[in-house]
């Protein structure tokens, strides 16, 4: 019984890796774009969550209201001025640019923060439990859960029933092609970008509840995403949350059993799939 | 005898101008310059000196597989990390002389990067590097879990180690600042010398066409895997060498990805990836960065990094790409020059 | 004399180093059908590129309606009215067939064509409409992707080799659509190496050569071994 609620535990966190990896995984999707900086983004939505609240003393919850459209703007306009410039087919420039951009992020919420950890506070909310049975499950880890699971279908959603989500796959398939049906690429991967940047900043609020927080840890935070996408298979959303569930569940399991042991088991689960399936569990086949 | 006074022109094909035998000559000076320097430099300077020499390998290394192999490495922390640990481990546990414990930190760093190769070679380009990532963060957590070695909090090199290095506190200083210097020599020649072999040329093919090259009957894979693997080999003894100079090693100092990776990486694309002259120019000019701006601290980070990125979009070559446009120059040459000399004497000039 | 709805002025082209069209002089007048030949690598997908935006030439090298549109972005050119059948087809895979045609009226302008009457035009697709593009015959894809390029009720639309690697029965039936995209009052270039099949439809042409314009007339005056020796580059 210990060890279904360990399970559980780590199921419920797998969907807070699952929103850190759905920006990511966003990104690579309609622009090919592997953003180094993906973890300081989380972090920062984080910090400005926080900043929010200071100044109007409102719950995090609510803090979203405002802070996700300021990062989707936010996003819209890094793609627009500087990211949009570094598509080709290079791979250096996306990677080294992104990679200053986390080194300037880190800095500047080090400068303005400094390094003391931070948590965003939502009152009785964190401590607050169901039981089913004899199992108890946290309030708080099942409601990140289930924004995950609504985030990735509304997102699924829009992919493949509206005409944004029609222009978010023709850009990805072509975007030669895309643009000769009036289609302004600089726009759609902004769009794209403010989407990501969206999803990011819910994932960097609800992590900022659930953890302590600094300028520090962006690393960890991509690393985590980038393992559930790679796990999951690339371009398929459903299968990042497969990958976050699995990263979730060997952390906890390994935690268990050691608890210097909860991060390594994550990353050796993530080798475990990488050696026996390298496209991952659920590889989108086209169609 | 007819043919040759005909005025037919003699073609010499070879890699020298006239620059690079004075660019030769010139860093042979300056070698037996610095090795001097334990008798004309003081103490700070040395130890500046000798972190220059290991950053300046740390940033010949990551250019080879980047601009040269295609590799781009996030992780290259891994193994300066190891390294350091290995130097570690292998003097207090193996009670090994700490140089012997660095070239061995060497071939044991080789022998773990082939495995890890083979894994994270199945990722490709942004996410190879991400990849190489993961693995060193692997390392750092497992290090972590070493209570023998500090755990997390890290362990100093006992003073028995530190002694055998050589018995006077100047004299560990002279050893420690010929060592790095040693070290930036090898690596500096060991890249001009792969490149410049074989396994250099498949490289350069690789790197203009990956199907051309395949065509050619190259190996992509194994070739990639040797510099890997080799990189990996130099980079650990990089890293012993690192923590040699400063005697105390922690999990989050060895496997730093600021202090071993984006350092480095905006030394290369500062200076001018894929030349073998734009690390040596980037680490001038990082040193140069900080040692006049340290005073600001996370502010001098950010102008770094702000610094990488109007590079990476406006001169993606860096200053010596930049350098090399304007005047055609080659100090270290790579390429092949076409020398064309008038082979008849001047008598028959006129015919 | 009416100003040419579409100029190509004095056209030069790069890839890099490479230049692929040498001071290009092209005018298409409105409603007409106009046929450009030549020999693989003359430079006539160049030359459409060109003139649908994806390649960037200066300003005025490209004119149209009066108006300067060489560097402008394909998007833009898009919305003004000029549509491209590319080369090879190019339909966007992840998308189906109903989703390639709506993304061909994504730029908005309204005409005759709509989803249905491209279903009229070509019924195989409309029994096809919920499949991906992969799965349909190269045929049925050429048809998708011309039904797309109408979608978006162009005044010009460029037609890139669409014969290209078809059998000749499937030829036909394509070629057969074409008394009724003209009927709409749209104005037609046809690239193709088929001279015979470029030939039957359009009144003028002209040859490209190595990337200048070897030769230009009337169809009907032109005789075909003028046009031959033009094509293969021999002396006139
Ligand atoms: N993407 C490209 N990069 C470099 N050269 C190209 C490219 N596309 C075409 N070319 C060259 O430009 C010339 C014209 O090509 P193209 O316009 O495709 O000819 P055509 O359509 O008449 O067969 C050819 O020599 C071709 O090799
Ligand atoms: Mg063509």
């Amino acid at each position: 019984m210990e060890w279904l609620g360990v399970v559980v535990q780590g199921v419920l966190l797998g969907g807070l890796y699952a929103l850190f990896a759905t920006g990511l995984s966003l990104m690579f999707g309609v622009m090919r774009l592997v953003n180094i900086a993906h973890g300081d983004l989380i972090v920062l939505g984080a910090y400005i969550a926080l900043s929010t609240v200071a100044i109007l003393d409102v719950h995090p919850v609510i803090a979203m209201v405002l802070v996700v459209p300021i990062m989707g703007f936010v996003g819209y306009a890094l793609q627009r001025t500087l990211l949009n410039r570094t598509l080709g087919a290079d791979i250096l420039p996306p990677l080294l640019v992104t990679f200053g951009l986390s080194v300037i992020l880190q800095n500047a919420l080090l400068e303005i923060y400094s390094a003391d950890p931070q948590k965003l506070s939502a009152g009785p909310m964190e401590t607050a439990s169901v039981s089913f049975g004899s199992l108890s499950v946290g309030v708080f880890p099942l409601l990140t859960f289930v924004s995950a699971i609504v985030l990735i279908g509304l997102l699924q959603w829009v992919f493949y029933h509206t005409s944004l989500g029609r222009e978010f796959r023709a850009v990805s398939d072509n975007q030669e092609i895309a643009q000769l049906m009036g289609i302004n690429k600089a726009h759609v991967f902004g769009v794209a970008m403010a989407l990501a940047f969206a999803v990011t900043a819910i994932a960097g609020i609800l992590f900022g509840v659930r953890t302590s927080f600094d300028p520090s840890i962006g690393g960890g935070r991509l690393l985590l995403a980038f393992e559930a996408v790679i796990i999951g298979g690339l371009g398929n959303l459903w299968g990042t949350l497969a990958g976050g569930i699995i990263l979730g569940v060997a952390q906890t399991v390994g935690g268990q059993i050691n608890p210097g042991w909860q991060q390594l088991a994550g990353h050796i689960a993530f080798l475990f799939v990488l050696a026996i399936k390298p496209t991952g569990l659920f590889p989108r086949v086209a169609h | 005898m007819n043919a040759d006074t005909k005025g037919v022109l003699k073609t010499t094909i070879s890699r020298s101008s006239r620059v690079s035998i004075i660019a030769m000559v010139l860093s042979l000076v300056l070698m037996l310059v610095l090795a001097w320097a334990p008798y004309w430099a003081g103490r700070a300077e040395m130890r500046l000196l000798g972190e220059l020499f290991l950053y300046l390998s740390l940033a010949s290394l990551w250019n080879l597989m980047a601009g040269y192999a295609g590799l781009v490495s996030v992780g290259q922390q891994a193994y300066v990390g190891l390294g350091g640990y290995l130097l570690f481990a292998l003097t207090m546990f193996g009670g090994l002389h700490p140089v012997a414990a660095v070239l061995l930190a060497g071939v044991f760093s080789a022998f773990l990067s082939l495995p890890v190769a083979i894994l994270i070679f199945r990722l490709h380009g942004a996410y190879f590097a991400i990849g190489t990532w993961v693995i060193a963060e692997m390392f750092r957590l497992s290090f972590a879990q070493v209570q023998s070695l500090g755990g997390g909090s890290g362990t100093s090199l006992p003073i028995g180690v530190v002694k055998s290095l050589a018995a006077s506190r100047s004299g560990r200083e002279s050893l420690s600042y010929w060592l790095a210097l040693g070290a930036v020599v090898f690596t500096l020649g060991f890249v001009f010398f792969f490149m410049r072999s074989k396994k250099g040329l498949a490289l350069t093919a690789i790197r203009d066409s990956e199907a051309g090259a395949a065509e050619l009957g190259i190996n992509i894979w194994r070739s990639k895997l040797e510099v890997y693997v080799y990189t990996s080999a130099i980079t650990g003894v990089i890293g012993g060498l690192i923590f040699l100079q400063k005697l105390r090693i922690s999990p989050d100092a060895a496997f730093s990805v600021s202090d071993w990776t984006a350092f480095v990486i905006f030394i290369v694309v500062i200076g001018g990836i894929g030349t073998l002259e734009g690390p040596i120019i980037g680490t001038l000019l990082f040193f140069i960065l900080r040692e006049s701006m340290a005073d600001l601290g996370t502010t001098y980070l950010m102008i770094l990094g702000l610094v990488a990125i109007v590079i990476m979009l406006k001169a993606p070559q860096g200053i010596w790409g930049l350098i090399r446009q304007k005047f055609d120059i080659e100090l270290f040459p790579l390429s092949y020059f076409v020398h064309q000399k008038d082979a008849s004497t001047q008598k028959s000039s006129g015919a | 004399m009416p100003d040419a709805l579409l100029l190509a002025q004095k056209l030069d082209a790069f890839y890099g180093d490479f230049q692929a069209l040498f001071g290009v002089n092209i005018s298409v007048d409105a409603g007409e059908v106009l046929a450009i030949i030549g020999a693989n690598g003359a430079g006539k997908s160049t030359l459409l590129r060109s003139l649908a935006g994806l390649i960037k030439n200066d300003s005025n090298q490209v004119v149209f309606k009066g108006q300067s549109i060489g560097d402008k972005r394909a998007d833009t050119i898009a919305r003004l009215g000029i549509a491209l059948v590319p080369e090879g087809r190019q339909l966007f895979p992840s998308l189906s067939v109903e989703e390639n045609l709506k993304l061909g009226a994504k730029v908005g302008r309204r005409g005759y064509w709509t989803l249905t009457s491209v279903y009229e035009l070509f019924p195989i697709l409309n029994e096809r409409r919920n499949t991906a593009p992969t799965a349909l015959s190269g045929g049925q894809q050429q048809m998708v992707a011309i039904a797309r390029a109408l979608m978006s009720n162009p005044e010009v639309i460029l037609f890139d080799e669409i014969s290209l690697g078809l059998a000749p029965v499937i030829i036909n039936d394509i070629y057969n659509a074409f008394p009724t995209i003209i009927e709409q009052g749209v104005t037609a270039v046809i690239v193709e190496q088929d001279i015979s099949r470029a030939l039957s439809v359009a009144s003028r042409v002209y040859c490209l050569q190595k990337g200048s314009v070897k030769l230009e007339g009337l169809t009907r005056e032109k005789t075909r071994d003028a046009i031959t020796a033009a094509y293969f580059g021999v002396a006139v």
